[in-house]
């Protein structure tokens, strides 16, 4: 059962009390179920409005419609007396009662009602009016998704994420105060360093280029692999799981991608040395320049 | 149940944000309408609305996201430090566009940065740290998504374009690497060249096109400048706007899991 707001029962007995000539407080009463609702004699015919399209469903067969929502149990309206039956969810207040234009329209008796003053609208119907149901405010169309936990965005995003900011910066300056940018020799095409090591994150392709043919490990890893396969990566897994106890084997295979291209990049940047032999870091030193001032920081 | 006209009720919602004017003609003429600076703040889930709504940098987030989005272990924040990271980046290397000339005067004058600018050696190296960690960053951040499985539908598109990120942010980093125009960077990129050369069929024009030549020379460097500077920044920008705005129209943040 809808609750309905005081103010609309108000109105809407207002109106009962006005097409009735009854005081408020009874048609009010009545409308609650506390005393017995007035009966009119005449015998009105029925106008039939359907909720939802009111032009259209006008259907003027006498009792049994079964279209009209009876929201309201309370009001029993007595079998003898059929009542007309208004949307009242927005009716305006009482004293344009000619205003629901559209479901007059419908009524089988065509008066004019245009002076306002004249609340009877048509003559031979005594209209008695009544409270069907309050339409709540709700989308037409069903949302597809379930509404969700939200929190504002400020403060609860905004401070956490100006904070890691503050931190990422404080971090940066201290690490650029501490540690020199390397700056070797100028640069001398004739002069070849043993060995000469790409930027760190490609290393581990250099690295799998000591291995294979270049054709697979220079082109096929990083074109095939790395940009088209990783591209590609939401179009092969089609599991629609997310929780990774129901994707080990994605799990799994990134988790053995990772630990590839780490141990590769490890081994170029850390134990490869002159002519890209196997050196120790620990005994033959770091041969990779990047690093030099990580290494001689004092 | 009091009645109340719209006029009241508006005026009853907006009492206690204190929007007696504080701000004067010219400050209301830079603030909109509902800004915190134009009407003041004090804490109500409109005027935290209107916190994220009346800024331009703010409102890149939506005004509301899921509860579980904001806790630090879940993203680690790692999209937002990459972000973070290349304006950083942007702005120290525009600053060090100001003392350095992609010729053979280059090493000079990095050189000269170091020893005689003012602040130049720590600008210098923020900008090289903060290239190696935006690199390292973004990598996190593509193993974060993974791991959430954030890239299934309807982010499958996103992933594609974080990974078109990811390799801009490989190629800004590689270009960045020859400037200082010492050993190190022109065999690094020598050897990454090479290894450009070994693609079927177009090798050796990839390699000249990218080195302007048969081997780096300063033809290479001013070449890897401009890519540096201005290609590359230019075309990671115009991704990196898809993407965030992807993340929105994809539904916000992934998860719970």
């Amino acid at each position: 059962m809808v609750d309905i707001p005081e103010h609309l029962l108000l109105r809407s007995a207002e109106a009962r009390a006005k097409a009735l000539g009854i005081s408020v407080e009874q048609a009010l009463s009545e409308m609650k179920g506390e005393s017995t609702p007035t009966v009119v004699e005449e015998e009105p015919e029925v106008i039939e409005v359907e909720l939802v399209t009111p032009p259209e469903a006008e259907v003027p067969a006498p009792v049994e419609t079964p279209v009209v929502e009876e929201v309201k149990a309370e009001a029993p309206a007595p079998v003898e007396t059929p009542v007309v039956e208004e949307v009242k969810a927005e009716a305006p207040a009482p004293v344009e009662v000619e205003a629901p234009a559209p479901t007059k329209a419908a009524a089988p008796a065509p008066a004019k009602a245009d002076t306002p003053e004249e609340v009877e609208f048509a003559p031979e119907v005594k209209v008695t009016q009544r409270l069907l149901t309050v339409v709540k405010a709700k989308p037409i169309q069903k949302a597809a998704s379930e509404p969700v936990d939200k929190v504002n965005t400020w403060p609860h995003l905004m401070l956490p994420e100006f904070i890691s900011l503050m931190v990422m910066m404080a971090f940066l300056i201290i690490l650029s105060a501490i540690l020199q940018a390397p700056l070797l020799e100028e640069a001398n095409p004739n002069i070849t360093p043993n060995p000469a090591k790409a930027p760190w994150y490609f290393l581990g392709l250099q690295e799998a280029l000591s291995y294979w043919d270049p054709q697979i490990a220079g082109v096929m890893i990083p074109l095939v692999i790395g940009l088209i396969g990783f591209a590609a990566i939401p179009y092969i897994d089609r599991n629609k799981e997310n929780n990774p106890s129901k994707r080990k084997y994605a799990i799994m295979m990134y988790t053995f991608f990772l630990a590839g291209a780490g141990t590769l990049t490890i081994i170029g940047v850390l134990f490869r040395g002159p002519g890209w032999n196997w050196t120790y870091p620990w005994i033959d030193g770091i041969w990779f320049d990047d690093l030099l001032d990580w290494i001689n920081f004092e | 149940m009091a009645k109340l006209t719209l006029k009241e009720r508006f005026k009853k919602s907006t009492s206690g944000s204190g929007e007696s004017a504080k701000a004067g003609k010219f400050a209301t003429s830079i603030f909109r309408p509902g800004s915190p600076f134009r009407k003041g703040y004090t804490d109500s889930p409109r005027n935290r609305s209107y916190v994220v709504m009346n800024n331009v940098l703010y409102h890149l987030h939506p005004v509301k996201v899921k509860r579980h989005g904001v806790r630090l272990s879940y993203t680690l924040c790692l999209g937002g430090m990459s972000f973070f990271l290349f304006i950083v980046l942007t702005i120290t290397g525009i600053w060090l566009m100001f003392y350095f000339r992609p010729t053979e005067m280059a090493y000079a004058d990095i050189q000269a940065l170091q020893t005689s600018v003012a602040f130049g050696s720590l600008v210098r190296n923020m900008h090289r740290w903060g290239a190696h960690l935006m690199v390292l960053v973004v990598f996190l951040h593509m193993s974060r998504v993974f791991y959430h499985g954030a890239y299934k539908a309807p982010r499958e598109f996103n992933w594609v374009i974080g990974v078109i990120l990811l390799f801009l942010t490989l190629f800004l980093s590689f270009t960045g690497y020859l400037l200082p125009w010492d050993q190190l960077a022109i065999w690094a990129v020598t050897v990454g060249g090479n290894m450009a050369s070994y693609t079927p069929v177009f090798g050796a024009q990839i390699k000249f096109g990218l080195f302007a030549g048969l081997e780096a020379t300063t033809a290479t460097l001013l070449r890897f400048y401009v890519l540096h500077v201005l290609f590359f920044p230019f075309i990671i920008v115009i991704f990196m706007a898809i993407h965030f705005w992807r993340v929105r129209k994809d539904g916000g943040i992934s998860g719970p899991l």
